[in-house]
C-alpha cells in the first residue's frame, strides 16, 4: 500500500507557447485545434531569438531558436517575468545538427573540435542560453525520456510547482537530425510546447490541471495529419491535451508517457 | 520533502567496482588515473578508466542497449548487491511505485562515434546494428536500468552536463514527497568517449598530468568514467546510522556556457538553497566534497563561493584526483563518497593536490583523517551554468 499523497500535483496554466510544422504559434494552433481552420502542414517557422545579443542571435541554431521562441511566447502570454521563473526543459535529444558535425569530424583523422561545437553539444545547451539571455538564476532542470520526454517534463515541472509553490516554465521541444542519424531517429522537424505553470490561480490563468499517473490508453487526434504529428514528435504527445485547452473543454485526457505508465491530466478551464 | 533515506548505495569508478574497493583506495589516497590509452585517442592527458567494462555482457533480451555506457550501468547495478536491494523494494512497493532518475552527459555517444566510422561508403548510412534509442539517446541508460531491474513506473534522464546526477536526487525527492512513487533508483553513469576527451581538450581544460584540484599549479581536469547509484526511500523506519538525504539546492549561473560565474555566485546560491532545504546553517556541515575539477577557473570560483558561505571552518576537498572527473556521473559518485565518509567517520584525502592555492582561504584537507561526521555537502556544477549542492547526514 502506498501512502496518501501529501500534496496534489496541480497547477494553473498562465501562458502557452507553441511551434510545430504548419502552426507557427499558439494563436494559429488553437484555431486549428478548435477546428476553425484546417491543418496544413508546412516547415516549422522558427522565430528570431530577440532575447540574445546580436552575435549569438546570428549564430543561434535551430534548436535554440525553437526553445527560446517557445519559452518567450509562453512567458509573454502569461505576463510573467522570465528573469525569475524556474525552468524545466524537456527534449528527446540535443542539437542534432551539431551532434552530426561532431561525430563526422571524430570519424576523421582531424579530431580538433571547435570549442563552441563542444559546449553546444550538451543536452542543456538550450537551457543554458535561456539562462544567459534572461539573466535567470532560478533552478533549471533538463530532462529527457526518448519518446516519453513530454511526460517526464510534465512530471518534474508539476512536481516543482507543488513542492515549491513557485511558478515554473516548462519547455518541451524536439528537433530533427540530419542524415545519416535521421534514418535512425526520424523526428521530421522542430516542434514543441511551453507552459507557464503556477501554484495558484492568477489573473491570466487559462485552466487548472491536475496530474495523475495511470495505465489507461492515451487519447489520439481525430485529424489524421495531427495524429501523425502527435506520433512523430515526442513533445506533440501533448496535442490531445492542448486541443482541450484550445476548446475550453473540461474533463480528463490521457497522454502517452512510458508504457505501461501514462499521464492523465484533469483539465478545468478558468 | 526531506529527509529521505538512502537505503542502498554503490559506486564503480577507476578505483574499482563497489564500495569496498573504492573505500580501500580512498583510504590509501591512491589515484586511479593513468595516461590516456583509450580507444584510438591521441591526446596527452590522463584518464580514469573502469577496468573490465568491455567484458560485460548484457542479457540477451536487452541486447539493443549494448554499448560501453550501458555495460557500465550493469556493472554498477551489480556491485554491492544493489540490484537485489532494488528488487526487494519492488516486492515491497510494486514495480510501478519505484521510479528511475539517472543523470548522464555522454549516454552511449561512443557507440555513435564508432558507427560513424562504419558508414556505408555508397550511401553514407549508419550500420544496421546501430540502435539510436538503445545507446545514443540521453534516456538510454534509464531505459536500460528500468528494464534490467524489472521496473514499470516513471523514469527520466536528467542531463545538465556535470551536475546531472546530483539533480536526480532533487527530482526523485519531489516525486516521493508527492506520493507518486514510494522509492527511487537515483544515480548517474558516464563513460569515456571521443566527444568529451577531444571536446574538453579543445577548450584547453584537460591537464597533461594527473589533475591537481585546488593546487596553485592546477591546469585542468582528468576525465574519468563511472557509475553511482542509490535507492531513495521515505525516512520513516530509518535505523540509527542510516545515510539520509537532508536537502538539495539548485541554481543557474546565467553567465556563460562553459565558464563559471567568476565569483561563484550561482555556486553559492546552490549551497545556500541546499542548507535552506535541509533546515540547516553553515555551522552544521562537517565536510564539503567540492566539485573541484582542477581547472583554474572552476576551483577559483567554487573556492570563493565556499569561503563566502562557510568561511574556513569546514574541512573540504575534491576527490577527483582519485576518480577523475566523471562528468555526468560525478554528482552520484561523490554523493556515495560522502555517504561512505559519514558511515566510516573518515574524511577522504585529495590525491594530486600538493598544496592549497594560497589565493583561496579554505580549510582544504589534503589528506584523509578520522573525524566524527554528521553531515556532508557535495557540490556539482555543469556547463550551461547548472549548479547543484546536496547535503547528506547520518540518522541519529
Amino acid at each position: 500500500m502506498s501512502a496518501q499523497p501529501a500534496l496534489k500535483m496541480q497547477a494553473w496554466i498562465d501562458g502557452i507557447g507553441f511551434i510545430a510544422p504548419g502552426m507557427p504559434d499558439w494563436a494559429v494552433a488553437s484555431a486549428v485545434l478548435r477546428g476553425e481552420q484546417p491543418y496544413v502542414s508546412a516547415s516549422s517557422v522558427l522565430p528570431v531569438p530577440t532575447l540574445l545579443p546580436s552575435a549569438e542571435r546570428r549564430r543561434a541554431s535551430r534548436v535554440i531558436k525553437l526553445s527560446l521562441g517557445l519559452g518567450l511566447e509562453a512567458v509573454a502570454h502569461a505576463g510573467a517575468d522570465a528573469g525569475t521563473l524556474a525552468t524545466v526543459f524537456s527534449a528527446s535529444g540535443a542539437d542534432g545538427h551539431n551532434c552530426h558535425a561532431l561525430c563526422e569530424q571524430l570519424a576523421t583523422d582531424d579530431r580538433q573540435l571547435s570549442p563552441t561545437r563542444f559546449h553546444n553539444s550538451v543536452h542543456n545547451a538550450a537551457a543554458g542560453y535561456w539562462g544567459i539571455a534572461t539573466r535567470c538564476m532560478a533552478p533549471c532542470q533538463v530532462v529527457g525520456a526518448f519518446d516519453a520526454s513530454l511526460g517526464a517534463g510534465l512530471l518534474d515541472a508539476m512536481a516543482q510547482v507543488a513542492c515549491t509553490g513557485e511558478s515554473v516554465l516548462l519547455v518541451a521541444y524536439d528537433s530533427e537530425y540530419p542524415q545519416p542519424l535521421f534514418a535512425k531517429r526520424d523526428t521530421p522537424d522542430c516542434a514543441g510546447v511551453a507552459l507557464v505553470l503556477s501554484a495558484r490561480p492568477g489573473p491570466n490563468a487559462k485552466a487548472r490541471i491536475q496530474l495523475h499517473t495511470t495505465r489507461a490508453r492515451a487519447a489520439t487526434m481525430a485529424d489524421p495529419a495531427l495524429e501523425q504529428l502527435r506520433q512523430q514528435v515526442p513533445a506533440m504527445r501533448a496535442l490531445p491535451f492542448l486541443q482541450r485547452l484550445a476548446r475550453g473543454e473540461s474533463g480528463s485526457v490521457v497522454l502517452d508517457y512510458l508504457a505501461p505508465q501514462q499521464i492523465e491530466l484533469d483539465v478545468t478551464p478558468c | 520533502m526531506y529527509p529521505l533515506q538512502l537505503s542502498a548505495f554503490t559506486l564503480t569508478t577507476c578505483l574499482g567496482q563497489g564500495v569496498q574497493a573504492n573505500r580501500e583506495a580512498l583510504r590509501a589516497e591512491r589515484s586511479g588515473l593513468k595516461p590516456c590509452d583509450f580507444e584510438s585517442v591521441a591526446l596527452e592527458t590522463w584518464i580514469g578508466a573502469v577496468d573490465g567494462v568491455d567484458a560485460v555482457q548484457l542479457p540477451a533480451h536487452l541486447s539493443r542497449f549494448d554499448c560501453r555506457n550501458n555495460r557500465l550501468v550493469q556493472m554498477g547495478l551489480q556491485a554491492d548487491g544493489f540490484a537485489e536491494q532494488v528488487k526487494r523494494a519492488t516486492q515491497r512497493y510494486g514495480a510501478d511505485r519505484v521510479g528511475v532518475f539517472l543523470g548522464t552527459s555522454t549516454a552511449g555517444i561512443l557507440q555513435t562515434e564508432l558507427a560513424y566510422r562504419r558508414r556505408d561508403p555508397e550511401t553514407g548510412a549508419l550500420p544496421a546494428d546501430f540502435d539510436y534509442g538503445g545507446s545514443h539517446n540521453a534516456f538510454s541508460l534509464a531505459a536500460f536500468a528500468r528494464e534490467y531491474l524489472g521496473l514499470e513506473g516513471m523514469a527520466m534522464a536528467i542531463s545538465t552536463a556535470c551536475s546531472s546526477s546530483a539533480k536526480v536526487y532533487a527530482a526523485a525527492a519531489r516525486q516521493i514527497a508527492l506520493g507518486t512513487i514510494d522509492a527511487a533508483v537515483v544515480g548517474g553513469v558516464d563513460s569515456l568517449c571521443l566527444t568529451t576527451l577531444y571536446g574538453f581538450a579543445s577548450l584547453q581544460l584537460t591537464s597533461t598530468q594527473p589533475c591537481r584540484p585546488y593546487d596553485p599549479s592546477r591546469d585542468g581536469l582528468s576525465i574519468g568514467e563511472g557509475a553511482g547509484f542509490a535507492l531513495l526511500e521515505r525516512a520513516e523506519g530509518a535505523a540509527p546510522g542510516s545515510v539520509m538525504l537532508l536537502g538539495v539546492g539548485e541554481s543557474s549561473d546565467a553567465h556563460h556556457m562553459s565558464a563559471p560565474h567568476p565569483e561563484g555566485l550561482g555556486a553559492r546560491m546552490a549551497m545556500a538553497a541546499a542548507l535552506k532545504a535541509a533546515g540547516l546553517v553553515a555551522a552544521d556541515i562537517d565536510y564539503i566534497n567540492l566539485h573541484g575539477t582542477a581547472t583554474p577557473a572552476n576551483d577559483a570560483a567554487e573556492g570563493l563561493a565556499v569561503a563566502a558561505e562557510f568561511g574556513r571552518r569546514v574541512p573540504c576537498n575534491s576527490t577527483k584526483g582519485a576518480t577523475g572527473h566523471t562528468l555526468g556521473a560525478a554528482g552520484a559518485i561523490e554523493a556515495v563518497i560522502c555517504a561512505m565518509a559519514l558511515i566510516d567517520g573518515r574524511l577522504p584525502g585529495s590525491p594530486g593536490t600538493q598544496q592549497l592555492d594560497p589565493g583561496l582561504d579554505l580549510n582544504y584537507a589534503q589528506h584523509g583523517s578520522d573525524a566524527p561526521l554528521k553531515r556532508a555537502l557535495s557540490n556539482s556544477f555543469g556547463f550551461g551554468g547548472s549548479n547543484c549542492s546536496m547535503i547528506l547526514g547520518v540518522q541519529a
